[in-house]
C-alpha cells in the first residue's frame, strides 16, 4: 500500500531524513519509533504534505500513486489520514460541520453522494461510539477548549468517521493517561483493518501493550536503523535508544 | 432574500415626481450642473416640495459646513475630494442611457450575482438594466405596507415623511446627529436627496423585518442619504439595510447619516451589509463611503443594536454608536469588516454611558486580506452621573497573507468609579497550522479559509437575522475568492 524509497527530506537547508525505506502492507499496523529529533514526526508531515519540508531525493508511492505529487487535500481524499501531535484549534467552527465538510469533500472526489445533516448525524453518531466519544462534543468547536486527552480523542474519531486507508498517528499516546491511553488504544484497534493500513508513531513501548504492531522500525538521525517484530519494543524498553544507534553507526563505517 | 432602504424604486419615483408636480421635463435639463450652492441647496428642497423649516435647517446646515474642514485622523489615506465637482441634484437615469439586457452587462458583475444566488428579475435591476416598471416585488411591496398601515406604522421615503409627518420629523431630525456634528453629517444636513422614515407607534411590535423585501428599491439609495427611525414607548423593530449584491454606482463619495430614536422600553435592531464596488483589484476606482450612524436611547430600558458586515467599498469610515441617555438602557455593536486587496475600513463605535445601569456590548472582527488595511476605532465613554454602567468590549482582527494591515483604537474614559470595564483583544494570523489540519482532512484552500473566517465571525453573524446571515457568510466567500494562492 505503502512504499517509501530512498526518502531525502530538508527544513531550511537542514537535512533531516536521510534515505529513508519502508514499506507497509495493507492490514499492517507499523510502529515508529526513535529517540527525539530522529525524524519521526518530519515523516509523518511529509506523508500528509506539510509544505515547509522540501523532499530533496526519493520517492513515495501510495497505491501505486505518486504520493508527493498530490496536494494535502487530494492526498486526505486518496485515503492518507494523519493523527496530529498537537491537533489545531478552529473557534467558531463546530466538530459537526467540519467533519461533515470533510467526509463530503472526500466523498465528493471519490464520485460518491455527498450526505446531508441528517444523514450524516446518524453516521456520526455510530461512529461516536467506536471511540466512545460524547455527542455533545460535535456541537463544540473544533478542538476549541478541549483537554490535551480529548484532542487525542477527537483525532481518533475523526479517523473513525474518514475511514482512511493509510492512518498516521503521530505520537496520539503524548500527554494521555493511563486510562485515556486505554480508551484511544482501544478506539485504534477497533479501526483496525484488513484494508487499512496504519503508521504509530510513538516514543514509548507503553502503547505497544494496547496496540500490538505487526512491525517495529526505529528511525536513528534520519535512516531507519532497525526494523523487526513486536519484541524489538520491548528490547528497545530495556536498552534505550544508543545501542542502536551504536550499531548504526558502526554499520556506517563498515560501509565507508 | 435581502432588503434595501427605500420604499419606492427609481422608476416609481421617476413616475411620481412627473405626476406630483405636473410637469413633464426633459430629464437631461433636470439634472443640476456640479457644484454646491445655496442655490442648488433651494432646488432640492424645492424639488421635494419640503416645508420652510427643513430648507431653513439645511441652510444652516451649509453654513455651517463652509466653516469646516475634512477630518484627518483616520487611518486612511486617499485623494483629496472637489466637492464642487460633485453634481448635488440628478434626475434618474432615462431608460435609453441604461444597458438595454444583461447581455450589456460586466460577466464578471453577473457572475458574482449568480454565486451569490440573487434571483435573475433581481439581477436586471441591479445591473441597472432598464425594465418594466410592473414588479412582482414592487406590489409585493405595496401589499406589505398596507398592512404595515394598519398597525400605524409609518414607512416611507424621507421626503414623503417631510411632507405628510413633519411634525415628527422636526422633533427629531438632528437629535441624535445635530447638523454641525461632522464635516460629512454636516454635508449630508445640507444635501440629502433621500432615505427612509421609519416610526414604530408605542406598544407596536413591527411584525416583519423592515425592508427586508425591498432590495428591488436599492437604485433609488442616494449619494447622500438619510434614514430616521423612531420607537416610541415599548415598541419593536428590526430594519435592515443594505444588499450583498455589489451595485452598479457612478458616484464614489457617500455620505449617509442614520439617526435612531429609542423611547421607554422601546427596542430597535439595525442590521447593515454594506458591499458597495470596493475597486478593482490594484485599487482603482471604489466608493468612499463615509458614514455617521448613532442611535439615542433616551428612555429607560430602550435598547438599541447595530449589526454590520461591511466588505464592499474602497474606503468605509463609519461608527455606528449609541447614546446610552435612559437608565437601563442598553447598546450594541457587532461589526465584521473586511478589507481585501487595496480596501481600507476605519471602523468602529461609540457608547457614550449617560443614565445609570446602562450596559454596552462591542464585539469587533476584522479580517484583512490582500493589501487591505482594517482598522478598529472604538470610544466607551462613562459620564459623571452613569452609576453602575458597564462596558463589554472584544476586538479580534485575523489577517490573510503578509501584505494587510490590522490596527485597533480603543479610547476609554471613565468618570464614574462605580463603571466596570472589560476589554479583549486578539490579533492572529490565519493559521498555516489551521489551514494544514483542514487539508489534510480533505478541505481544500478556498472552503478552508472560508470556514476558518467564517467560525471567527460566527459571533456576530448569530445576530443578524436568519436569512441574512446565509447571505453574509457567502458574501464573505465571494469577498475573500483569490486571497490566498
Amino acid at each position: 500500500m505503502l512504499e517509501i524509497r530512498n526518502l531525502h527530506v530538508a527544513v531550511d537547508g537542514n537535512e533531516i531524513l536521510k534515505g529513508v525505506d519502508l514499506k507497509v502492507g495493507a492490514g499492517e499496523v507499523h510502529s515508529l519509533m526513535g529517540p527525539n529529533g530522529s525524524g519521526k514526526s518530519t515523516l509523518a508531515q511529509v506523508l500528509a504534505g506539510r509544505e515547509t519540508y522540501e523532499v530533496t531525493d526519493g520517492e513515495v508511492l501510495f497505491n501505486g500513486k505518486d504520493l508527493l505529487d498530490l496536494s494535502p487535500d487530494e492526498r486526505a481524499c486518496e485515503g492518507v489520514f494523519m493523527a496530529f501531535q498537537y491537533p489545531v484549534e478552529i473557534p467558531g467552527v463546530t466538530t459537526n460541520y467540519f467533519l461533515r465538510a470533510a467526509l463530503n469533500a472526500i466523498r465528493k472526489y471519490r464520485g460518491e453522494d455527498e450526505l446531508d445533516a441528517f444523514d450524516f448525524i446518524e453516521f456520526v453518531k455510530e461512529k461516536a461510539r467506536v471511540v466512545a466519544i460524547d455527542n455533545s462534543l460535535l456541537q463544540r468547536a473544533v478542538n476549541d477548549g478541549f483537554s490535551g486527552g480529548e484532542k487525542k480523542r477527537n483525532e481518533i474519531f475523526q479517523m473513525a468517521v474518514l475511514e482512511p486507508k493509510l492512518a498516521i498517528l503521530d505520537e496520539t499516546d503524548s500527554g494521555l493517561d493511563i486510562d485515556a491511553l486505554k480508551i484511544v488504544a482501544e478506539g485504534v484497534n477497533k479501526l483496525r483493518a484488513p484494508d487499512r493500513a496504519i503508521i504509530l508513531i510513538t516514543h514509548y513501548q507503553r502503547l505497544l501493550n494496547y496496540i500490538v504492531p505487526d512491525a517495529v522500525h526505529v528511525l536513528v538521525d534520519g535512516r531507519i536503523a532497525k526494523s523487526g517484530g513486536k519484541e524489538l519494543a520491548l528490547e528497545l524498553e530495556t536498552d534505550g535508544y544508543t545501542k542502536i544507534a551504536g550499531q548504526r553507526a558502526a554499520v556506517e563505517t563498515e560501509k565507508v | 432574500m435581502s432588503n434595501m432602504t427605500s420604499a419606492t424604486s427609481p422608476i416609481d419615483q421617476w413616475e411620481k415626481e412627473e405626476y406630483k408636480y405636473g410637469f413633464v421635463t426633459d430629464i437631461e435639463t433636470d439634472t443640476l450642473p456640479p457644484g454646491l450652492s445655496e442655490d442648488v441647496i433651494r432646488v432640492i428642497s424645492g424639488k421635494k416640495q419640503e416645508p420652510q423649516w427643513l430648507l431653513d435647517w439645511r441652510l444652516k446646515a451649509y453654513r455651517h459646513w463652509q466653516t469646516m474642514t475634512e477630518p484627518t485622523w483616520a487611518n486612511i489615506k486617499y485623494p483629496p475630494i472637489d466637492f464642487q465637482k460633485i453634481i448635488y441634484y440628478s434626475a434618474p437615469k432615462l431608460d435609453k442611457d441604461r444597458p438595454k439586457s444583461l447581455d450589456e452587462v460586466d460577466p464578471k458583475l453577473l457572475e458574482t450575482y449568480e454565486k451569490l444566488g440573487i434571483p435573475l428579475e433581481e439581477r436586471a435591476v441591479l445591473a441597472g438594466v432598464a425594465v418594466d416598471a410592473v414588479f412582482d416585488s414592487i406590489s409585493v411591496a405595496t401589499t406589505f405596507k398596507e398592512k404595515l398601515g394598519e398597525l400605524g406604522i409609518i414607512f416611507c421615503s424621507f421626503s414623503e415623511a417631510a411632507r405628510d409627518h413633519s411634525e415628527l420629523v422636526k422633533k427629531y431630525l438632528g437629535s441624535v446627529v445635530p447638523y454641525s456634528d461632522n464635516f460629512y453629517a454636516t454635508l449630508n444636513s445640507a444635501v440629502f436627496t433621500d432615505g427612509s422614515f421609519v416610526y414604530i407607534p408605542k406598544g407596536v411590535r413591527c411584525p416583519m423585518e423592515l425592508s427586508t423585501y425591498f432590495r428591488i428599491n436599492a437604485m433609488s439609495t442616494g449619494q447622500f442619504e438619510r434614514t430616521l427611525i423612531i420607537a416610541d414607548e415599548a415598541s419593536q423593530v428590526s430594519y435592515l439595510e443594505g444588499c450583498t449584491a455589489p451595485m452598479r454606482d457612478e458616484n464614489q463619495l457617500h455620505a449617509a447619516v442614520v439617526e435612531l430614536i429609542a423611547l421607554d422600553d422601546a427596542s430597535i435592531k439595525y442590521s447593515t451589509i454594506q458591499n458597495w464596488y470596493p475597486g478593482d483589484k490594484d485599487g482603482k476606482g471604489g466608493i468612499y463611503n463615509f458614514v455617521t450612524k448613532r442611535g439615542k436611547c433616551l428612555g429607560r430600558r430602550s435598547h438599541i443594536s447595530w449589526t454590520q458586515v461591511e466588505t464592499g467599498s474602497a474606503i468605509t469610515w463609519k461608527y455606528p454608536s449609541c447614546i446610552l441617555q435612559g437608565d437601563d438602557s442598553v447598546g450594541e455593536f457587532y461589526s465584521v469588516a473586511l478589507t481585501n486587496n487595496y480596501q481600507q475600513a476605519d471602523t468602529g463605535t461609540k457608547m457614550i454611558h449617560i443614565g445609570k445601569n446602562t450596559k454596552s456590548t462591542i464585539i469587533s472582527k476584522g479580517i484583512s486580506a490582500g493589501h487591505g488595511q482594517n482598522t478598529y476605532r472604538g470610544g466607551v465613554k462613562i459620564n459623571k452621573g452613569a452609576d453602575n454602567a458597564r462596558n463589554y468590549t472584544q476586538c479580534d482582527s485575523m489577517l490573510i497573507g503578509d501584505q494587510c494591515g490590522a490596527h485597533t483604537f480603543p479610547y476609554i474614559e471613565v468618570k464614574n468609579a462605580t463603571a466596570k470595564m472589560e476589554h479583549e483583544a486578539t490579533t492572529s494570523k490565519i493559521g498555516e497550522d489551521q489551514l494544514f489540519y483542514c487539508n489534510q482532512r480533505g478541505i481544500g484552500m478556498e472552503d478552508a479559509i472560508n470556514m476558518i473566517v467564517n467560525g471567527f465571525c460566527k459571533e456576530v453573524f448569530r445576530e443578524l437575522p436568519m436569512e441574512f446571515a446565509v447571505e453574509a457568510q457567502k458574501l464573505l466567500e465571494v469577498s475573500l475568492e483569490g486571497s490566498v494562492g
